[in-house]
């Protein structure tokens, strides 16, 4: 039998219930619909969190202080610091495979201009921060290791926070009090732009880190919650990594048995810990997904068992002169696959719909969405198994019915 | 000639559970080329029985059947499906149409399996042929819930022929239909006759079976008579009949 027939048949069959057509796709469009979203969802989480970690620079490498725990690490910045300026100072000397190496002192902190007021996150840093992180200088230059050796009161500004402050005019030479304490600016950095919804980079103020610990973070701190090392070349990493490592351990007395008291990762090992939440979500919700789907071609197999009772009498007409078995099985099947494909495209539609709004409604989340073409294509095909999976039970059904009985089905 | 149809020793028995059923009991039948033979019997004679047989839709428990000289109690589900397609035609008690179906469409059914397939255009074209045939080309779009009985036996009637069989069964066809459209059905069934089509059909009506050429009467699944029909019916003369006599009683009353 010619396909295209096959095709006619189906569709008006399909035709002449619409309801229950709708109906009996329901199951497949919120499915397929609900993948769709959920993946995009979290290929939105992995991409986001992939531009954050490729904003950190290349060839980063991450020292975290820590305190050891039972279960090995506690992620994050620990309380009680472990990281020493000497230690700083000693990777900063002796590892010749490090081009370059700073603190990182996070603080939030009130800034003023004039009667002008906002509060914006002030980072104490080292000389070579700008480079390990590409940041450029639009106006005015780094602060130096004179600088920093004295803590002197000097700041580098980002586009916004400068834009907001000073609007167009050049913040290289003014004052603005931070916590009260006025400092220089002595620089402008070019913009960077968003790495993330409401995440803006450039809402930023840079200080010498030896000024940050003595005026913006409590006093008595003198360890470091982080550093932010960056290898010579990509190759270097490795190496880089254990120098430190083992520069470390030696410097902090810990025998072979122990733990480290702290914790280096490259920024490959960052992004992998930071995507793999988002991928086991992903897979969570997507499989709870995936079991709609199930239960959407459940939902079709009941359907076209009913179908096949219902029209037994057609299927012996259609016997009668001349259909084969094979007929009849090609025509209840495509009708199944024409009824989950559909059922898949309005969920793609629906899918592809919601990732749009998602963000929108969600916008408090920050949850961003990214529509993977391979979660289409997959998506379709699997419809388009799951009705030929479904179907074939009913299809063969019919297909196997007696001919004479069924022409005197009532 | 030789014999389109040939039955040896049929039987047939059916099994309802535990009990068996014998619907035929040793039918030796030979029919030919061009014969229009009427099958007559009481109701549970076994004349479906037979007739679904020789229509390939099932297959003797006993006994040989040769279609054209093809032994079908030999074949397979699909060869049956083949055969029914492409030798035989079938017209049934009750019609029988795909409803919610154009009459065309109906007509094109056959060829939608033909094993050879037929191309849209020869599809058309053949349709419209056999319902110009059965008289009803003017009816091509009109669904069956929109014709008279006596019309959807025409359109089964287009469909039986539409594949050019060798052979037109038809189960107790003017079951349904009054008197006057019986008599249309058999002047079609005459005509084709006329073309040299073979024609078995059951009834139980004895006038009707005065159409054909040859009566076959069986009893408790036996032939218990086969005879030549003596004063065939012509249906022109008896529709012509029939006319006069309402004018008469239009005219008396
Ligand atoms: N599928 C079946 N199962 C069991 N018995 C059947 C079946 N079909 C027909 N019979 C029996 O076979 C006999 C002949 O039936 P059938 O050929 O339909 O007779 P007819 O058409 O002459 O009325 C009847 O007794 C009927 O009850
Ligand atoms: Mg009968």
């Amino acid at each position: 039998m010619i396909i295209l027939a096959t095709f006619k048949i189906a569709l008006r069959a399909l035709r002449r219930n619409t309801l229950r057509t709708l109906l009996t796709m329901l199951g497949i469009i919120i499915g397929v619909g609900a993948v769709i979203a959920v993946v995009s969802i979290g290929s939105g989480a992995k991409a986001q969190v992939e531009a954050q970690i490729a904003s950190m620079g290349q060839n980063v490498i991450m020292i975290l202080s820590g305190n050891v725990s039972r279960g090995g690490f506690r992620m994050g910045f620990g309380t009680a610091g472990t990281l020493t300026r000497e230690d700083f100072e000693a990777i900063r000397k002796e590892l010749p495979d490090i081009s370059g190496i700073s603190p990182e002192v996070w603080a939030s902190a009130q800034i003023a201009v004039g009667n002008q007021n906002t509060s914006t996150s002030v980072r104490g840093v080292g000389v070579d921060y700008l480079d390990i992180r590409s940041w450029r200088l639009t106006s005015g230059a780094n602060f130096t290791e004179a600088d920093v050796r004295n803590g002197s009161k000097v700041a580098l500004i980002g586009k916004t926070t400068a834009d907001l402050l000073f609007g167009d005019e050049d913040p290289v030479g003014k004052i603005i009090r931070i916590k009260n304490a006025p400092f220089t600016i002595v620089g402008l950095l070019a913009a960077k732009g968003m790495s993330g919804p409401g995440y803006d980079q450039d809402d930023i103020i840079f200080v010498p880190y030896t000024s940050a610990m003595t005026r913006l973070v409590g006093p008595g701190q003198t360890t470091f919650r982080s550093l932010t090392a960056q290898a010579a070349t990509a190759k270097l990493v490795p190496t880089v990594q254990n120098e430190i490592t083992n520069l470390l351990r030696q410097r902090h007395r810990i025998g072979p048995e122990r733990e480290d008291d702290f914790l280096v990762r490259t920024q490959q090992e960052i992004s992998e810990m930071a995507t793999a939440t988002s991928k086991i979500m992903t897979w969570l919700l997507g499989s709870v997904a995936a079991v709609s789907l199930l239960v959407g071609g459940i939902g079709i197999m009941n359907i076209m068992l009913v179908s096949v009772t219902e029209r037994t009498r057609e299927i012996g007409i259609r016997m009668a002169v001349g259909a084969r078995g094979r007929d009849i099985l090609l025509q209840f099947l495509t009708e199944a696959v024409v009824l989950s494909v559909l059922g898949g495209c309005l969920g793609i539609f629906i899918g592809v719909l919601s990732s749009r709004v998602l963000p929108r409604v969600l916008s408090s989340l920050g949850v961003v969405t990214l529509v993977s073409p391979t979660s289409i294509v997959v998506a379709f095909l699997f419809s388009a198994v799951i009705g030929i999976f479904f179907g074939f039970y009913p299809a063969r059904k019919a297909s196997q019915l007696d001919p004479i009985e069924s022409l005197r089905y009532e | 000639m030789h014999a389109v149809v040939k039955l040896e020793d049929f039987r047939k028995t059916y099994y309802a559970g535990e009990v068996e059923v014998p619907a035929v009991r040793g039918v030796s039948l030979e029919i030919r080329q061009g014969e229009f033979v009427a099958i007559m019997g009481a109701s549970g004679s076994g004349k479906s029985t037979m007739m679904n047989t020789i229509g390939c839709l099932d297959r003797p428990t006993h006994g040989r059947y040769f279609l054209d000289g093809v032994d079908v109690g030999e074949l397979e589900r699909d060869e049956l499906a083949d055969l029914r397609n492409e030798k035989i035609g079938f017209v049934f008690q009750g019609f029988n149409l795909l409803s919610r179906t154009s009459a065309l469409e109906n007509v094109e059914l056959p060829m939608l399996y033909a094993r050879r397939g037929v191309r849209g255009r020869e599809q058309l074209e053949r349709a419209m042929q056999a319902l110009d045939l059965v008289g009803l080309s003017d009816r091509a779009d009109h669904h069956p819930n929109q014709l008279s009985g006596g019309q959807q036996q025409r359109v089964a009637i287009a469909r039986a022929l539409v594949n050019q069989p060798k052979l037109l069964l038809a189960d107790e066809p003017t079951g349904n239909l009054d008197s006057r459209t019986s008599i249309e059905i058999m002047g079609v069934f005459q005509n084709l006759n006329d073309q040299a089509m073979t024609i078995v059909m059951v009834t139980h009506e004895l006038d009707i079976a005065r159409y054909a050429k040859r009566n076959v009467i069986m009893r408790d699944g036996r032939i218990v008579n086969d005879l030549p029909v003596t004063e065939r019916l012509a249906a022109g003369h008896e529709l012509q009949r029939l006319e006069r006599e309402q004018k008469d009683v239009q005219l008396v009353s």
